[in-house]
């Protein structure tokens, strides 16, 4: 607790951005044509968790909005960015309630502490489908504390339950804090970038990557807009 | 001294014998909180195997309780004999004692297979009829899923490589390319109609998994490879629970569905609903 508190204004003060200056990307994300329609998830097995939710929950594997905004993108400078050695001390927390994960999306830093919650009343067994890290396995029965791991190398890493099918989520592991993740109105804002060209990528979960080039060269906003083509199916 | 020793051992085992016997024939296998008997049926052909089980219990039964009465009784007369002296030796020999043995528990045995045959062949080597209602039927690790065919009647093709369990494509269909698989309505709870026959197609997307309903009276295994079916017709509307019976990994105490029998009716509404989620 101690070297969290101590670890953020520590942040600030050495970030090449307080010292010079920054700019900021932003933009939009937004998809044409016509997403697949998502599937209503029949959690009728494991009622403890059914009957959280009033209305069944979907799939989340395509999260729109309006004006053909795409949500759940993770948007990154994926090169270009100061090299940033250590990862934040403080831990991103990946929640399993109603046989859910929360977020869906979750984004943290090489290194970075994740910790994951099981909220429910039944035995998750998480599974992240790592290829470029190592790949792990365990079971958190109900009311046990949650489990610390660590992912130290960039990879967008699928996470399943063993236990719950239908359960799905992503880890996306970067080496650079400068992410975003769109919320549902497609818009994301990269921060505190010292001037400098950079490439920046979105990552859309069934429809891949793009990726685009910036510069940026004092403290202006430069807008960086990605459209994903949808697929029906 | 050692013939009452004896007759004491004969009427020890004749109390043992009939006391063993009492929690069978009152149904009280555990003590009073769990019943010997299975839940009731709801079955068309699950009366057949109920009565196959009590045949079968009662033939073993008095079995069981003739030859201890039978050693009981031996016991009993030839407690106080003196010496090694022979009493009498079966007609033939051993060797026609051991063939008369044979053939008694054998066509025994034999009796049993034949009279159990209307239970068991009813339901495994007659085949559906026809017009029986279709639903396809996948165990994996570690969940059931099934797969109603849809307005058009016809279930699309497998492709197991389309499986994609995060976007609940749990049979691998591949509504792009194949239209027969776009109505294909999936479901983790097998819903069906009251007093309508209902053809299970069952496949193993993984390991060995098994199919149980205590109150249908069905356990079948899930094999990987093959192809299985089972036919039942539910006469009661309820729901039950499907359990996997089958040890199939770290997940298999929490390997479940429920087994929904509704009028056609409900079942109408249900179906609507369903295809409307897909």
């Amino acid at each position: 607790m101690r070297r969290s508190v101590l670890a953020v204004p520590l942040a600030v003060m050495v970030s090449p951005a307080w010292l010079f200056g920054a700019g900021t990307v932003s933009g939009k994300v937004t998809y044409t044509g016509t997403p697949a329609k998502q599937k209503t998830i029949d959690m009728s097995k494991e009622p403890s968790c059914a009957k959280q939710h009033a209305t069944p929950i979907t799939t989340e594997t395509v999260v729109t909005g309006a004006n053909n905004a795409l949500g759940n993108v993770v948007v990154y400078v994926s090169a270009g960015a100061p090299d940033e050695s250590s990862a934040p001390a403080q831990a991103v927390t990946f929640t399993q309630k109603g046989c859910q994960y929360i977020p869906h999306v979750l984004a943290m830093r090489t290194g970075q502490e994740l910790k994951v919650v099981n909220d429910d009343q039944t035995s998750h067994n998480i599974h992240p489908l790592a290829k470029v890290n190592h790949e792990w396995n365990k079971s958190q029965p109900p009311g046990t504390p949650p489990l610390s791991e660590k992912f130290d190398k960039e990879e967008f890493v699928p996470v399943k339950c063993n236990v719950h099918p239908w359960m799905r989520g992503y880890f996306a592991v970067l080496k650079t804090s400068h992410y975003a993740i769109t919320a549902d109105n497609g818009s994301f804002s990269l921060p505190n970038l010292p001037p400098g060209k950079y490439t920046i990528t979105a990552w859309q979960e069934d429809y891949g990557t793009q990726t685009q080039d910036v510069t940026v060269s004092g403290s202006e906003t430069e807008t960086v807009d990605f459209s994903f083509k949808a697929k029906l199916y | 001294m050692r013939g009452l020793m004896g007759k004491l051992f004969a009427v020890i085992l004749v109390v043992i014998a009939l006391a063993s016997a009492i929690p069978i024939v009152t149904h009280t296998w555990y003590g009073s909180a769990i019943r010997l008997s299975p839940p009731p049926d709801i079955s068309t052909h699950g009366h057949a195997i109920d009565e196959q089980l009590s045949e079968t219990m009662i033939e073993a039964g008095l079995s069981f309780l003739a030859a201890q009465l039978v050693l009981a009784l031996f016991v009993w007369k030839f407690a106080d004999r003196k010496g090694d002296t022979q009493i009498r030796t079966f007609p033939g020999g051993a060797k026609v004692m051991v063939i008369a043995a044979l053939v008694l528990v054998g066509s025994e045995i034999l009796a049993l297979g034949v009279l159990s045959q209307k239970a068991w062949a009813n339901v495994y080597f007659k085949p559906a009829a026809p017009d029986a209602l279709q639903i396809q039927a996948q165990a994996g690790q570690f969940a059931f899923y099934f797969r109603y065919p849809g307005s058009d009647g016809k279930f699309g093709a497998l492709h197991p490589d389309k499986i994609d369990e995060g976007n609940s494509n749990f049979f691998g269909l591949d509504p792009a390319n194949d239209v027969e698989s776009r109505d294909d309505i999936v479901t983790g709870e097998l819903a069906v109609p009251v007093n309508r026959e209902v053809l299970l197609l069952m496949h193993a997307k993984d390991v060995g998994h098994s199919f149980y309903v205590r109150e249908l009276r069905i356990q079948q295994d899930f094999v990987p490879g093959l192809d299985l079916s089972v036919h039942f017709t539910a006469t009661t509307t309820g729901k039950y629970e499907i359990v996997c019976t089958q040890l199939c990994g770290l997940g298999h105490y929490n390997m479940k569905a429920y087994l929904n029998v509704m009028s056609q009716e409900d079942f109408d509404h249900w179906m609507k609903q369903k295809a409307s989620e897909q």
